[in-house]
């Protein structure tokens, strides 16, 4: 292994200018003329909208123009997009309601986008904003994810009766229901998977800029998937054509599936700055995030798992009621169903599975992909009933894990995923040997001693990442192939830019796919730059999602680097005067079989390009390559975790002790920054378990709309985590990599969960388990001890 | 932000003269800086006490410490008189909010704002502390008036707060995870004429003191007096973060920890 090369622990390259304030955002973006978006954003949960007099609004200083829904209408822009289709158990197709990117007529979650006002500086739009003046009807609202489909709620789109996006399942119902009637044992589990909020530490922002001169439109904008903005942006909502339509994503500070959808505001930013012929820029503020940023999370479940009489598991069947708000963002149908019901299986060998999902609407912010999409929920169901089963017939949670994993690959799940390789019982045994598990009686007799509760968790958790293999995800519903898409340009001194469709808001991409092309290339790692977000520079792609960058993207350069050593290859032939056949390439060198004839790379890179030394009739010149990568299968990180934490009876604060991750991502090309995603993921984790949770109340207004009242995981809330691999490499791409960005927020609220009921005698604890929460279970835990 | 007219008067006189119905005062700003950003407070003008050197500083004067309303929190946390004779003021001064908040915030202005769930009112009031403004003293008790009200009238301008020095002291606070404010925050105190027991962050109606407890404390301040002790939840909040009858529990907690870090 080189210094900079894969499996390297690389110092980021892109941290220079981030920690030094010279990162360039959206927000960073000034150009000549623009003026400024205020987003008049509805007060009420569901209400009619009469009527919007912006006479005085219009006349207020500054003022360049006020738009509602109906100019976009007017001007035939078509309304947001969900972009894979789900279709009900009866086979009917999921029932979108409209979703125009200003309001018409009706308003459905508070912060529903209702004007758009657009000034010469941003206080002059706020200004004007609050001299609109809208007529309101307002409605009941549906707030309640357990409630909304009832008979007698408020209906939030006509055309979805009883608010019903979707009746969905998956898997053998009689199969289910066969291994249930013939259980020796049944466990039981209602859960809630609370909401969360995203907060990306840059909030939302967009610039639209139009070229009169070209009829060219430009939008700035913070996306994870540029191309996939612009596709959606161009072909279904009707802005520009593709080539008449360039977007850009700069540096984007965090996006955890947030900045994945196509959202009104980029919409309305781009459309307007050719209405008014100015660039028209917009930021959100932090509110505007709370309200409008698309939320995670949110579901209902009852699940119940069947066990034949050695506790082997025989069946698991599960309801669920998803939440996705008062729209269909753009990929939100997808989410509570390929990307959940195909993950029950977890780690475990279960013969017969059945899960129904019904979608909802309510008067709240949509509900889309967070960080784990749709697997968080998933291992929650799993690693929760899990335990509980193994609880109730008294074996040992590790041990009853490990008698019901799946050992043998490839494994086929009743859930349509076909697991290609693991070693569960490996990273059990390694997780057991960390968190020293065998000291837990001590530990807990020594908590015990001051007073104090010591509970222990595990989560063998697995996720489906790598998305996808294009004609499998068409086959679900998906409108977009998965694959991935890379260009390596060769420089004549023999750096190298790659372009890739890949895009980094954090994940570091600039170091790592640099590890690659320094590695294969035997370059130095200096000499490569990582080209992306800008859909003018780079070929169409399909951006960062899904712990997908490595698997998938990073496919797609390798599979281009093969063809620019296969092209080199050729050019040195030529240049040392022997058969292609000959020519070995390694270490930077090309070589003549037998013989000590070299050249090292960037002097075939030079040969490439003057062309002196071969017929450029018969090889082109030049060296570049241009590759698409579409996989064969998702790919399967799994791996344990587990929580140790101690619990002060009396007030609930709970502190978590011990952390101990052994993830198997298969290959590593920079273990330094898997082991940060690790942190990142497992303190989101901890925050959905411990710390966060989106309240609305009755009347639909979010209660939780700022960082008073939303709690976000601080240092000081977390322990210091203890975080080892095992490998397996992944079968199904060149490099082995299965993906790492997702696994700790799937992996860490079962594992403090279990934790937690461990210490309380087994009580249940909903998430997010706050120390008043934690508490009760306590008491009642102390108090059913006392009455034994 | 709405436009506003910035004053900086040099003397407390001059303050009062600028202050009309449409003006405010700003002290540390900690509060009205940000509800003002919010858009939600519009005041016409504003009256900066940032300039007022007699506003300032700490000094012990025979037993009472003397606190200038725009001492910043910092200053008390760090002030060795303060640390001196009551550790546990200096204590939670230091552990308001913040290093950004501290730096900025001062006594004066937290008192006037009265902000339920706020450090200092407990510290008032269980120390029996005095408050001294341009046109009169006024006693702990006779000060807060429920939330965010206090007994300060129209150009009226605290100037300074008194604290007689206790015999022992302690504050403990239990932290809203999310705003990092007292949950429940208690403030005890052991002097010659008896126990206080001030809490905040937990009333419906602001800071307050709990009798039972106090009673309790006067006939033994040991934790062990509070042992059975209990507060009803009655008058206390209920909101998402933490319901009364858990409150009320903390309470009684905070306290009895509190007694014992008193010493």
């Amino acid at each position: 292994m080189s210094a900079t090369g894969i499996g390297a622990s690389v110092k980021r390259t892109e941290d220079i200018r981030f920690i030094t304030g010279k990162g360039h955002y959206t927000d960073d973006i000034n150009r000549h003329g623009q003026a400024y978006a205020y987003f008049l954003r509805s007060p009420h949960a569901h209400a009619t909208i009469n009527k919007i007099d912006a006479s005085a609004a219009l006349k207020a200083p500054g003022v360049v123009a006020i738009f509602t829904g109906d100019d976009i209408a007017a001007d035939k822009v078509g309304g947001l997009i969900c972009g894979w289709m789900i279709h009900s158990k009866d086979g009917s197709p999921m029932k979108a309601g409209a979703h125009p990117a200003l309001a018409q007529g009706k308003v459905r979650y508070v912060g529903d986008h209702v004007a758009v006002v657009i000034a010469d500086t941003y206080a002059q739009a706020r200004e004007a904003g609050e001299k609109i003046v809208v007529d309101y009807g307002v409605l009941p609202a549906a707030t309640d994810t357990a409630t909304t489909a009832k008979p007698g709620a408020p209906q939030v789109h006509d055309v979805a009766p009883n608010n019903t996006v979707y009746n969905w399942h998956i898997g053998d119902k009689a199969a289910t229901d066969a291994a249930f009637a013939a259980a020796a044992h049944v466990t039981k589990l209602d859960l809630i998977n609370n909401r969360l909020i995203p907060n990306a530490m840059e909030p939302r922002a967009a610039v639209g800029e139009y070229d009169s001169g070209t009829d060219a439109l430009t939008l700035y904008t913070t996306s994870q998937n540029p191309h996939v903005a612009r596709l959606v942006l161009s072909a279904f909502i009707g802005i520009a054509p593709e080539h008449k339509l360039r977007v850009i994503a700069p540096d984007v500070g965090g996006g955890f599936g947030s900045k994945i959808f196509i959202y009104a505001e980029e919409t309305v930013c781009v459309w307007a700055a050719k209405k008014i012929d100015r660039p028209v820029k917009w930021t959100a503020d932090r509110t505007e995030a709370f309200l409008s940023d698309a939320h995670g999370r949110d579901h209902v479940t009852h699940a119940e798992l069947a066990l034949d009489v050695g506790g082997k598991i025989t069946g698991l069947r599960v309801h669920t009621i998803a939440n996705l708000g008062a729209y269909l963002s753009t990929f939100s149908s997808s989410v509570p169903t390929y990307l959940y019901g195909l993950l029950l299986s977890g780690q475990y060998n279960i013969p017969a599975i059945y899960c129904e999902v019904d979608a909802v609407y309510t008067n709240t912010a949509p509900v889309d992909a967070y960080r784990g999409a749709g697997r968080p929920e998933a291992t929650f169901v799993v690693e929760r009933i899990v335990e509980i089963a193994a609880r109730q017939l008294g074996r040992d949670p590790g041990e009853f894990r490990r008698a019901n994993f799946v050992t043998s690959f490839p494994h086929q799940t009743p859930v349509i995923l076909a697991y290609d390789a693991g070693n569960y019982g490996g990273a059990l045994d390694k997780a057991l040997a960390l968190a020293d598990y065998k000291g837990i009686g001590a530990r807990k007799a020594a908590s015990a001693a001051k007073g104090k509760l010591r509970g222990i968790g595990f989560s063998a958790y697995i996720e489906a990442c790598g998305l996808a293999p294009s004609a499998a995800v068409g086959s679900l519903g998906a409108g977009v192939g998965l694959w991935e898409s890379a260009e390596v340009r060769v420089n004549p001194i023999g750096t190298v830019e790659v372009l890739t469709g890949s895009h980094s808001h954090g994940q570091g991409h600039e170091t790592t796919f640099a590890q690659l092309v320094s590695q294969r290339l035997g370059i130095p790692f200096e000499n490569v730059s990582i080209v992306h977000g800008d859909t003018d520079k780079v070929q169409m792609g399909m951006g960062t999602y899904g712990s997908r960058s490595g698997a998938v993207g990073m496919s797609a350069v390798s599979k281009a680097l093969d063809k620019i050593e296969a092209k080199a290859k050729k050019v040195a032939g030529h240049v040392l005067e022997a058969s292609e056949q000959d020519i070995e390439f390694k270490d930077g060198k090309f070589t003549v079989k037998g013989t000590d004839k070299a050249i090292d790379f960037a002097s075939v890179a030079l040969q490439a390009y003057i062309a002196h030394k071969f017929n450029g009739q018969e090889l082109e010149p030049g060296l570049k390559e241009t590759a698409f990568w579409d996989p064969t299968n998702f790919t399967f990180p799994a791996g344990v975790h587990i929580c140790e934490l101690e619990i002060d009876p009396e007030t609930g604060v709970t502190t978590i002790d011990r952390w101990t991750a052994v993830d198997d991502f298969g290959a590593l090309i920079n273990p330094m920054i898997v082991e940060g995603q690790v942190h990142g993921g497992v303190a989101q984790g901890i925050g959905q378990a411990m710390l966060e949770g989106a309240v609305y109340n009755g009347d639909g207004q979010l209660l939780t709309a700022s960082f008073m009242d939303y709690c976000m995981p601080r240092a000081d809330d977390l322990p210091s985590f203890r975080v080892e691999t095992i490998e397996t490499r992944c079968p199904s791409n060149p490099l082995g990599i299965k993906g790492c960005g997702e696994a700790g927020a799937i992996a860490a609220p079962p594992a403090v969960i279990n934790a937690i009921t461990d210490a309380v005698g087994h009580e249940d604890v909903a998430m997010p388990a706050t120390a008043q929460v934690i508490w009760r279970a306590a008491q009642k835990a102390i108090l059913k001890r006392a009455a034994e | 932000m709405y436009a506003f007219t910035y004053h900086q008067p040099n003397d407390v006189a001059a303050a009062v003269a600028l202050l009309d119905e449409d003006a405010k005062l700003l002290a540390g700003g900690q509060t009205l800086l940000p509800t003002m950003k919010q858009r939600l407070a519009s005041p016409a003008s504003i009256v900066d006490l940032g300039k007022i050197g007699e506003l300032s500083g700490i000094s012990r004067e025979g037993e009472t410490i003397v606190i200038g309303a725009m001492t910043r929190h910092a200053d008390v946390a760090a002030n060795a008189a303060v640390h001196q004779a009551i550790p546990a003021l200096a204590a939670l001064a230091g552990g308001i909010g913040d290093p950004h908040v501290r730096n900025r915030g001062t006594i004066g202005g937290s008192l006037a704002n009265n902000d339920p769930a706020a450090d200092y009112p407990a510290a008032v009031l269980a120390l029996g502390a005095t408050i001294v403004t341009n046109k009169r003293e006024l006693a702990a008790e006779a000060f807060f008036h429920g939330l965010f009200e206090t007994a300060l009238g129209e150009g009226e301008i605290i100037v300074k707060v008194r604290f007689p020095i206790p015999q022992k002291a302690a504050y403990q606070k239990f932290r809203n995870p999310a705003s990092r404010f007292a949950l429940v925050g208690v403030f005890v105190t052991q002097t010659k004429g008896g126990a206080r027991v001030a809490v905040t962050g937990a009333g419906a109606s602001g800071v307050f003191r709990v009798n039972a407890l106090e009673a309790a404390l006067g006939a033994s301040f040991a934790a062990a007096a509070l042992k059975d002790a209990t507060v009803p939840a009655e008058g206390l909040n209920t909101d998402m973060h933490a319901d009364a009858a858990y409150r009320a529990h903390l309470i009684v907690v905070l306290a009895r920890r509190a007694v014992a870090a008193a010493g």
